[in-house]
Parts: structure tokens; sequence; C-alpha cells
């Protein structure tokens, strides 16, 4: 009995089993585990690390770069210049993205959450359904952009424009917001739905004025969530919505269908991923390396605000409205 | 007659009201706004399919060319040859390059933040690998092209020799020279995707029923001992399914790899050398194409190879799951 669990725990098959021996590899076992705990105390340090060493950087790059100036002019050939125009695309594409995206997924989060059945002949659209949420997460990004190329500049004629990208990201983050709005739903307990529905109320009537206020929490981190992942994508955008240097913006002008009008969706939009890419790849003027530094610097810091706003948000929104 | 067709509106309109009510309206909007997702993926595999097939069909190019080793797309330069290996080999060598860097270190971290950590690390390191989930892919490659891609070229730029006193030289590789290598698309991906399999792994080892841990230790063994002997056994296929699901992130990752990996279109011959991928290849060439040639038609058929692996490794991480509730 004692031979067979020293051999086992020492993974060593010693025939006979010397006192001193077991002694030494139970001695060996423990040896192991303390050295695994160390080595996977190490991944967690090194990922911290890592994520430590990646902020300094940026920081330090982007000290002396990123300034009122830098955020508020436009592009320069001879000079550091600025981004100004990049910077209203990026956010011009969230706002546009989110528009389109945030309603539909939280309306098929709804399907999915309420209404969504596993068993029956509809159980297998749901499966559909699901099947599809899963494809759709799996496509790589820069086959998505393949497909509004395709579809919006080629078959549609848009050329490349804000509204081709806006719709080619909302149907890549499509999933993402449904499931995430899904999952905030489905943590609403049952028992609110039953008091609705006992109360008189009709099933949408419990929807709409029970579960989604009581899931907002959940459905405002979500939606951050995504947003973090809109702003931040480029290979869905290099084929959709342009790659170009955007000249001067004139802000006043603010025609929606006119070409030049930085509020039209019917123009090119080259956001900020996609202006380091391509000021990476084609490594012209005297700036680039500041610039791109400049720009990722930005990129980091949205994503950390939109990942400790989405937290701060879901903490504070559930506090008042539990505390309601 | 008359008075029929005077009659009728009068019928439909009592009837619609009926039908309205018996629509229930909420429910169909709902509907329609989860089953797009099902239009969009029809949509996608038609556009991308019949696109892909061009080269074949309105090109006329032998289906046995693409799995040629050689890629000359531009008809100016002699006769083209649209082999689409190198690209294929690229994408599952720098794939597989990077599971190997990576998965350990995934699945060690999830075994940390599920075994090991306490609360307050804990609650630091997932913080901390979301944020990894959301830093764009341009800015990992940007960090490789000024970090990691001088430290290669300037620490490994000649040749790599390993000698042993009596045995003589017992390795040697061509040195990195630039230092865009297919080592450099391996190790910026093994970290993109390092979020990908530690969050799946994660789950996996949190599933496992708790009263198995301790009667494990209960037993007398050592922590190590029931997760090598208990945990990663149990957890198996979810570890797989985290795999799966790094290797399909990685496969499809398009600028950051491009960025880093030097874009030699031959078939991969060392670690320290250049090579390409499918969607490095893509990135590169569509902007420089002319829509209906047949270099860009190539490209096209590439994009739907992308297409086609990312479904198998839906169905495949359907199957391990399926493997799993089953047992």
């Amino acid at each position: 009995m004692t031979s067979t669990t020293g051999r086992t725990l020492a993974g060593a098959g010693t025939p006979a089993p010397k006192p001193s021996l077991r002694r030494r590899s139970s001695r060996g076992s423990i040896l192991a585990d303390k050295a695994a705990t160390v080595v996977l105390w190490g991944t967690g340090a090194f990922v911290l690390l890592l994520l430590g060493a990646i902020i300094l950087h940026f920081a330090l790059a982007a000290w002396g770069v990123v300034s009122p100036s830098f955020l508020f002019s436009d592009p320069s050939d001879s000079s550091l210049g600025g981004i100004l125009p990049i910077l209203w695309n990026s956010i011009y594409m969230l706002v546009l993205t989110m528009l389109i995206a945030v309603p539909i997924g939280i309306l098929g989060g709804i399907y999915m959450s309420e209404y969504a059945r596993d068993t029956g002949p509809l159980g297998y659209v749901t499966a559909a359904i699901r099947f599809a949420e899963e494809s759709i997460s799996s496509v790589p990004s820069i086959v998505v952009g393949l497909f509004g190329l395709i579809l919006f500049v080629d078959t549609w004629h848009w050329g490349f424009s804000a509204l081709g990208g806006a719709l080619a990201l909302t149907l890549f983050n499509l999933p993402l917001m449904t499931r995430l709005a899904e999952q905030a739903l489905r943590a609403v307990p049952a028992g609110e739905r039953s008091a609705s529905l006992a109360l008189g109320a009709t099933k949408w009537q419990t929807i709409r004025h029970v579960v989604v206020p009581l899931a907002i929490p959940g459905l405002v981190t979500g939606v951050i969530l995504t947003a973090g992942r809109v702003f931040g994508e480029a290979a869905v955008l290099l084929f959709t919505s342009g790659i170009g240097t955007p000249a001067h913006y004139n802000f006043g002008n603010f025609s929606l269908t006119d070409p030049s009008s930085p509020w039209s969706p019917f123009r090119s939009a080259t956001t900020m991923s996609v202006y380091i890419y391509k000021l990476q790849s084609e490594g012209l003027g005297a700036y680039v390396n500041q610039i791109v530094d400049g720009c990722a610097a930005i990129l980091i810091s949205m994503v950390l605000i939109f990942n400790l706003g989405a937290r701060l948000v879901g903490r504070v929104l559930t506090r008042r409205m539990t505390a309601a | 007659m008359a008075q029929l067709t005077g009659a009728q509106p009068a019928a439909g309109l009592r009837i619609r009201p009926g039908l309205l009510k018996r629509i229930d309206v909420p429910q169909v909007v709902v509907f329609m706004a989860a089953a797009s997702m099902i239009l969009i993926v029809i949509l996608l595999l038609a556009f991308i399919a019949r696109q892909g097939i061009q080269l074949f069909v309105a090109d006329h190019v032998p289906f046995t060319q693409i799995f040629s080793p050689t890629w000359q797309p531009d008809p100016g330069s002699g006769p083209t040859s649209f082999g689409i290996l190198p690209f294929i080999a690229g994408t599952l060598f720098v794939t597989g390059g990077a599971l190997l860097i990576s998965t350990p270190l995934s699945v060690g971290l999830a075994l940390f933040l599920s075994e090991i950590a306490p609360k307050w690390a804990r609650s630091i390191v997932q913080p901390a690998l979301e944020i990894f989930v959301g830093i764009p892919s341009v800015v990992w490659g940007w960090l490789g092209i000024t970090i990691l891609v001088p430290f290669l070229s300037g620490t490994f730029g000649h040749k790599i020799v390993v000698s042993l006193p009596i045995l003589g030289q017992v390795f040697s590789m061509p040195g990195f020279l630039t230092g865009f290598s297919w080592l450099a698309g391996s190790l910026v991906l093994s970290i993109m995707i390092l979020p990908t399999i530690t969050s799946v792994a994660y789950d996996s080892f949190r599933a496992v029923p708790q009263e198995l841990r301790t009667g494990s230790l209960a037993l007398g063994t050592t922590r190590w001992q029931t997760i090598r002997h208990l945990l990663l056994p149990s957890a198996m296929s979810g570890v797989l399914t985290a795999v799966v699901l790094g290797m399909t992130r990685a496969a499809g990752e398009a600028l950051a790899v491009q960025m880093v990996i030097g874009n030699s279109p031959s078939m991969p011959a060392a670690i320290t050398q250049p090579v390409t991928t499918l969607t490095s290849q893509i990135t590169l060439d569509m902007g420089n194409t002319v829509f209906g040639e047949p270099w860009q038609d190539a490209l096209w058929t590439m994009s739907l190879v992308l297409l086609v692996i990312s479904v198998a490794s839906v169905v495949m991480v359907r199957m391990l799951n399926k493997r799993r509730m089953g047992s």
C-alpha cells in the first residue's frame, strides 16, 4: 500500500521501497510542488511586469509628443503636426458604429435571453443563431474587411466611406454586443419577471419596464467593452473606410451628404489605428516614429479608460440602482 | 359584384387589427435583430466564396496550381503561378510557433489564477489580462517593430552556432539579419493570444468540482500533484478548446503579424528568416491589385481559405464541448 503510493507520487518505479528512499521521494514531490508554485506565481508576475513595461514605454515615448497642439492641429509634412482629423474620424466612426450596433445588439440580446427556446422547431433557429454568433466571432477581421470591400465599396459603389466602415465594424462586433447584452439580461433574477407577470403585465411590458431597467449596469458595461474593441480595430477598416491622410477638415460644414464635410458618413475616414498602420508601412517623413508613438499612446490610454470606465460605471450604476 | 367589392374592404379592416394583435410585434423585432447574424454569415460565406472561386472559374487557373510552392502573380515578370502553399505553410508555422510559446504560459497562468492566486493577486492579474485583450493589434505590431525586431537583429543578428568542446559544432542557423522573421511573428502572436487561451482554460479549471480537489488533497498529495494528475486530465477538453480558440485568433490576425514578419513569399526555412502568411499577403497586395485580375482573385481565394479555417475551428470547438458535456 505504502509502496504503491510512494511510487505513483514520486513517479519512479523503484521496486524495493526502503524507508529512506520513500522519504526522499516525498521530499522530491514537496520540492516539485514548491517549484511549481514558484513557476506559476512567475506567470502572474510576468503578465503584470509586461503590462507595466508597455504602459511605461508608451508613457515615455509619448512624452513631448502628445500635447494639445498634437491633438488639435492638422497633419503636416514638414513638422510633427497634429492628428486632429484622424482623432475626429476615430470618434466619428465609434459613434456611428455604436449608433447601429447597440440597438441591434441589445434587441438581439433580448431575444436570446427572453424569447429563445432550445427545444421544439424554434430550437433549431436558436442553435443556428448561436452558431452564427460563434462563426462571426472567429472570422478573421481582415476577411470581414474584405467582405465590406466587396459589398459596400465594389457592389454598392459607395467607394471608401465612413458608413461602409461602420457597417463592417457593426457586423464584426454584433456577436460580442449581443452576447454581453444577453448575459446582462439573464443575470436579472427570474422572480422579478414572475412578479411583473403576476401583476398582469404582458411579456413585453415586463421586459420593457422590469428586465431591461434592472439589466442597465450590465448593458452599459457591455456597450463600453464593445466600444473599446471598435475604437482600436484597423483590419476591418483598411479596405472599407480608406487609408488616406485626410486634409484639413472644415467643421463648420455640417452637410451630411457633402463628401468634403467632416460630418458626412459618405466620405473616406482614416481612423487612428489605420493611420498607425499606414504611417509605419510607408515609413516616410522625419516624424513618423513620434507620430506613431503618440497615436499608440492615445490608443493605450483609451483602452485603459474604456476598461476602467466599464468597471466603474457598472459598479456605480449597480450601487445606485440597488440603493434606490 | 359591385356590392361584393364594396363589402370587402370593410371585412379586411375588421380582420387587420386581429392579425396585428396576434403577431407579437416586439417579439418579431427582437427576433429579427438576433437572426440578422444568420443573414450576415450567409452573406459573408456567399460573397467570399463567389470571389474566391473566380481564380478557377474566370481565370481558368487549374485548381492544383494553388498547391504549388511558387508564388509569381505578376504577369509582367514572366509566366504566372498562383501557388499559395507558402502562405498556408507560413500561417501554420507562425501560428504553431505562437501556440508552442503561449500554451504553457497561458495554461500556467490559468492554473495560477484558479488554484494558487490569493484574491488580491487575482484582482490585479485579471484586469491586466482584459487590458491586454483591448490593446489594438497595430499597437502590438508597432511594439514588435520598435522593440522586438531591433532586439532580435542586435542580439542574434549573425549566424547562430552552438558548439560543444569535443563534439564540435552541433547546431547552426542563419542569423536574423534584419530581425523581421518567423520568430518575431510567433512572439507577437503569442502575447496576443495569451488572454484568449488563459480565460478559456481558467473557466475549464474552475468547472472542476471542488470535492475532487479536497478528495485528492486528503489522500496526502501535494497541490502540484493534484494539478498534474487530477485537474489537468479532467479539464483537458477545455484546455484543448482554449488552444483551438487561440489558434483561430492567431491564424486570423493580420496587421501585427504583417508588420514584423518580413513578408517573403517563399516556403518557411528557419525561425530566423522572413516568412509570410495568408493574412499578411492579403493585407499587402489587396490595395495594389486591380479588381478582376488573377492576382487579386488569388487573394480572394486565400481569404476563402481563411474563412474555411475559421468555420472549421468553430465546428472543432463545438465537438470538443460536446465531448466535455458528454463525459
